[in-house]
């Protein structure tokens, strides 16, 4: 045996190499490896009876387990309204009830290990990726929850209770195995207090609502426009649907199905210059550097007039708003008379996914528990106690709603058929983060629109042709 | 064969105790850093040579595909870029920041060399702060510090001047400077307190010996401090030169977009978690952190000779 068992040297050597070494293993030891459990295909799924009560045949016997996201909704609706609906008709079912902030990070060990819980709302920052759940076959066909009778009326299919584009949103591959809750409006709020102190009024073209820019910029009371600046999806969002609303909804499948060209389209590039425009001139100073909550609070605080938002915005804010605040909000205005789609047009989509996981011990039992939260009083009490309008129809009606939602939903039906919406930012997350990142640019005035569309285009075309990425159609 | 034999059979048998003595202590460690040091390691690997999407059970084997698309990758390749130069910059603002304020903590005080300044011990205190503070908050509170509005400690009173507020956080050209100040700000306490360690254990008689040629404070601080500082100084340039590489809660938790706007601020780290944990593509993002893992190891090697050097003796 050596004397001298280590040099100075040798021992700082490798206390460098273990340092070295921990640090960048930490990002990758926290995931779970493939092949964990058993990958033998799926079990056999738990079932019961079907009759008349229990359609869809669900062992009245066996327990499932729900977990909600804990964010802008909380889980007050799932523990308050849906779950004792459920026991309601299945007192025998036990629910197993969980909330987290971080649904990839719980769940994504349990799915790769193959013990997923039945009902997931995979929902917030730390969502799982849909297109991988789906590209997997973790996705539980809804189909016949769809051709099932309704919670209300055993005479009327699911189906038929649902607005049609919730069906879309949540068919992939031809199944449809995603519920979106949530219906959510987009549009420009603004404060009826402050619009009606100034005699503001509300603009329908283009040519008006730059006016009434320039005038309250003139006015000095407060900024005319801002954004969620940290976010530009909030920003992005309106370029989409301005696009749309120049060119026809077609302009949006494009840009889905990552169509050559589709981001250089000309309503594309049109409603993007109209935006940076915008941006250039009427923006609240350091809107880029301001995130959805400063820019809403500032909102709040009367510092600027007006920002496009969903219709979650009325329930984000409910502790900073002024009692006389008036929530309100109109769509976009429309850019010239031979718009391709008519004023009033909404960017308006189902949101807020739930599903069911295919490969878990019940799942039946989590499709019974969607029939429970599609009822009228299971989507009704949601719209109440979240302030948000759901995907079953009519549910909101005859029930008390703020001021914002009041005018969301009148907007909504004002509109009828002229709904548009995307879908690439759920399908293609990689797209997303570029359109955002350089929509962010494109308002800061450092990209001009034919080298944001560029960018963007290339994003679009390299997905496009990463054979990794599973491609969707719509 | 014939001199083994010579050896005293009690010798060998001291050695083989001793042996298994060592080897039973040594066992459990060895096998815990096996399991959850190499074995992710080698995982790792394997993982960057398939295509897996993290909920598969057979992920598809793709060979080197991730690594070819990695060379054509803009944005990883800015992230390397940031890491370079956090590598560079980083461990030399640090150091010669730290380096000054030890020394006047130590030996810059009036009567010139081998006391501190005066308060030294609050200064050494308060120096040390930034340390004691979670990574989270650090960052929380510089977004706080950085807001580009009246609520911004900076630009409050460039616009109570009437100028314009910067984007600290949100111009694309100032953005990583704000993020390597915040760095260096955290980092250099602890510096700060090592070398004070390093030079309180330099003999008084040589700043004396020094101050009776007649040496003034900054030849104090070149001809003596410095060369019998060098072997900590060393050390904190790899430990800082570990951290750049590493850089990833403050450009998470700061920026815009994680790591934006528009990529100006982000790092590998953080493109490994991006892509690993929002796009899901964890053979992409395992590829990233082989790539990582050389890079360091290449540091490493690079840093042990470079600081290969004749220590002073005293």
């Amino acid at each position: 045996m050596a004397d001298n068992p280590f040099s100075r040297r040798e021992l700082l050597r490798s206390a460098a190499l273990a340092g070295l070494l921990l640090p960048s293993a930490g990002a990758l030891s926290a995931c779970a490896s493939p092949g964990g459990g058993d990958s033998g295909g799926p079990k056999p799924a738990a079932t019961g009876p079907k009759t008349a009560a229990n359609p869809l045949g669900i062992p009245e016997d066996r327990p499932f387990e729900v977990v909600v996201f804990d964010g802008g909704f909380g889980d007050a609706y799932a523990r308050d309204v849906h779950e004792p609906l459920f026991v309601s008709r299945h007192p025998k079912v036990q629910i197993k009830h969980s909330a987290t902030k971080e649904i990839a990070k719980t769940l994504q060990p349990r799915f790769a290990g193959g013990d997923p819980p039945e009902f997931v709302n995979n929902s917030g920052d730390n969502a799982m990726d849909f297109g991988a759940l789906a590209q997997d076959g973790q996705l539980q066909d809804l189909g016949e929850l769809l051709d099932a009778p309704s919670w209300d009326d055993p005479g009327v299919k699911v189906r038929d209770t649902i607005l049609a584009s919730a069906v879309e949103l949540g068919t992939y591959d031809g199944k449809y195995c995603v519920l979106n809750y949530a219906n959510t409006v987009w549009g420009i709020w603004y404060s009826k207090k402050l619009f009606a102190d100034n005699g503001w009024q509300v603009p329908r073209t283009w040519d008006e609502f730059t006016t009434l820019c320039e005038k309250i910029k003139k006015s000095g009371r407060c900024a005319p426009f801002t954004y969620a600046g940290k976010h530009p999806f909030y920003i992005y969002e309106t370029i989409l649907t301005l696009s749309a609303k120049i060119g026809g909804a077609d302009v949006l499948k494009n840009i889905d199905n990552l169509a050559d060209g589709a981001w250089k389209a000309e309503p594309v590039a049109k409603a993007a210059g109209a935006f940076a425009d915008i941006g250039a001139k009427y923006l609240l100073q350091g809107t880029e550097g301001l995130d959805h909550i400063q820019t809403q609070t500032a909102h709040n605080k009367y510092e600027v007039a007006m920002l496009p938002c969903g219709s979650w915005l009325e329930n984000e804010q409910k502790d900073t708003t002024p009692a006389d605040f008036g929530y309100a909000m109109f769509p976009l205005p429309s850019f010239t008379g031979s718009d391709a789609l008519p004023y009033g047009t909404l960017h308006s989509r189902p949101g807020e996914e739930f599903f069911v996981a295919a490969r878990s011990a019940n799942p039946r039992a989590g499709m019974e528990y969607m029939r429970a939260m599609l009822s009228k009083e299971g989507a009704g009490k949601f719209t109440e106690l979240v302030s948000t309008l759901t995907v079953v129809k009519g549910a909101a009606e005859g029930r008390a709603l703020k001021p914002g939602l009041q005018s969301a939903a009148a907007a909504l039906k004002e509109a009828g058929a002229n709904v548009t919406y995307f879908r690439f930012r759920q399908w293609y997350k990689e797209l997303h983060d570029e359109v955002a990142a350089a929509t962010g640019q494109l308002m800061a005035g450092r990209l001009k629109v034919g080298e944001w569309a560029d960018r963007i285009q290339k994003k679009s075309d390299e997905i496009r042709n990463d054979s990794s990425v599973k491609k969707f159609t719509r | 064969m014939t001199k083994v034999r010579t050896r005293p059979p009690l010798v060998n048998r001291t050695s083989l105790t001793r042996g298994r003595f060592i080897a039973g202590f040594l066992s459990v460690p060895v096998l815990l850093y096996l399991i959850y040091v190499i074995a992710p390691y080698a995982q790792a690997f394997y993982i960057a040579t398939t295509d897996w999407r993290g909920v598969s059970a057979s992920p598809r084997f793709v060979a080197l595909e991730n690594f070819k698309r990695l060379l054509s990758d803009d944005v990883f390749w800015t992230a390397i870029g940031h890491n370079g130069l956090l590598l560079v910059l980083m461990p030399l603002l640090t150091i010669v920041i730290a380096l000054f304020f030890a020394f006047l903590l130590n030996a810059g005080g009036a009567s010139g060399g081998v006391s501190g300044v005066w308060g030294s011990r609050f200064y050494r205190v308060v120096f040390f702060f930034p340390q004691v503070l979670a990574v989270a908050i650090v960052a929380v509170l510089f977004q706080q510090v950085f807001r580009p509005d009246r609520s911004g400690m900076l630009n409050a009173p460039l616009m109570a001047l009437g100028l314009e507020p910067i984007g600290f956080l949100s111009d694309p050209g100032v953005a990583f400077w704000s993020i390597l100040g915040v760095l260096v700000w955290q980092a250099v306490g602890f510096y700060v307190v090592l070398f004070s360690a390093g030079m309180a254990s330099i003999p008084r008689e040589m700043y004396e010996a020094a101050q009776i040629d007649g040496a003034g404070r900054g030849q104090l601080f070149f001809g003596v401090t410095l060369p019998l500082l060098w072997d900590t100084v060393q050390v904190g340039w790899i430990y800082l030169g570990i951290a750049a590489l590493d850089v990833f809660a403050i450009v998470w938790v700061m920026t815009a977009e994680h790591g934006g706007p528009d990529h100006s601020t982000t790092v590998m780290a953080a493109e490994i978690y991006r892509n690993a944990f929002q796009y899901f593509k964890f053979g992409y993002a395992s590829a990233m952190g082989v790539v990582l893992f050389f890079f360091t190891v290449a540091f490493a090697v690079v840093a042990m000779r470079l600081s290969r050097r004749e220590r002073i003796e005293f």
